[in-house]
């Protein structure tokens, strides 16, 4: 059920950060993402030893904190309906994000987000990362704001 | 509370948000926040709910579109406040 705004993330397969949504509501969403293995940024961070960098643990954090959220946020307010012709288009605008642990090829993370703010277009979160051990990998503020663009 | 007062609150409240605070102390009502205090304009945001906290005032979509540069910040401020409860 809450899987139907992953059709709308603009994002296309090797940056698509976003596997699954398990609850979603105006304060809080979580969602996962398994690591997969074949990711282009293994090849070469680093060269024979695969660790996720850490820009793409702050995207699947902005994918599921901000950008599936924000989307929800906005459809919910504006009151809009899921058409196919609208586009929502999202911009990160600032991270203050420690990362405590490495992850791994084929590791699944879950991110929680519950929101400081959504007002005039931003939203504000914090954010966690755990991994399969309910271990946090990251955490932090992350603000962002969804464009409209309407076609 | 007169516009210098105002003023004054208004500086410590966009202090956070900007690096320069030589350009800060030299502030005046024609400055403006995004061309010459360079603060993010998301950082906007931020200063329109710190202002809100602070003066105890809450500032709607239409009020927030005007508050450009410090002159119209004060404007906004200052008519909130008079409105106020």
């Amino acid at each position: 059920m809450n899987n139907h705004i992953l059709s709308h993330l603009p994002y296309k397969s090797s940056f698509r950060f976003v596997d699954n949504i398990i609850s979603l509501n105006e304060d809080e969403v979580i969602g996962e993402y398994t690591l997969k293995p074949d990711s282009f940024f293994y090849e070469d961070h680093f060269a024979g030893n695969p660790v996720t960098p850490g820009v793409i643990l702050t995207e699947i954090m902005a994918q599921i904190g901000l950008v599936v959220f924000g989307i929800f946020l906005v459809l919910k307010e504006s009151d809009l309906k899921f058409l196919e012709n609208d586009s929502l288009f999202p911009l990160l605008t600032s991270t203050d994000i420690s990362f405590h642990k490495m992850v791994l090829p084929d590791q699944k993370v879950t991110v929680i987000s519950k929101k400081q703010y959504f007002r005039f277009g931003k939203l504000k979160c914090y954010i966690e990362m755990l991994d399969e051990s309910k271990d946090i990998v990251a955490k932090g503020m992350v603000s962002g704001i969804i464009k409209e663009i309407k076609r | 509370m007169t516009r210098q007062e105002i003023l004054s609150e208004l500086k410590k409240v966009i202090a956070p948000y900007t690096a320069n605070k030589e350009l800060l102390a030299g502030i005046n009502e024609d400055t403006d926040l995004i061309k010459d205090l360079k603060i993010n304009s998301a950082n906007l945001v931020d200063i329109i709910i710190d202002a809100e906290a602070k003066y105890n005032i809450e500032i709607d979509y239409d009020s927030a579109d005007k508050m450009i540069n410090v002159g119209t910040c004060i404007d906004v401020i200052g008519e909130k406040i008079n409105t106020r409860g």
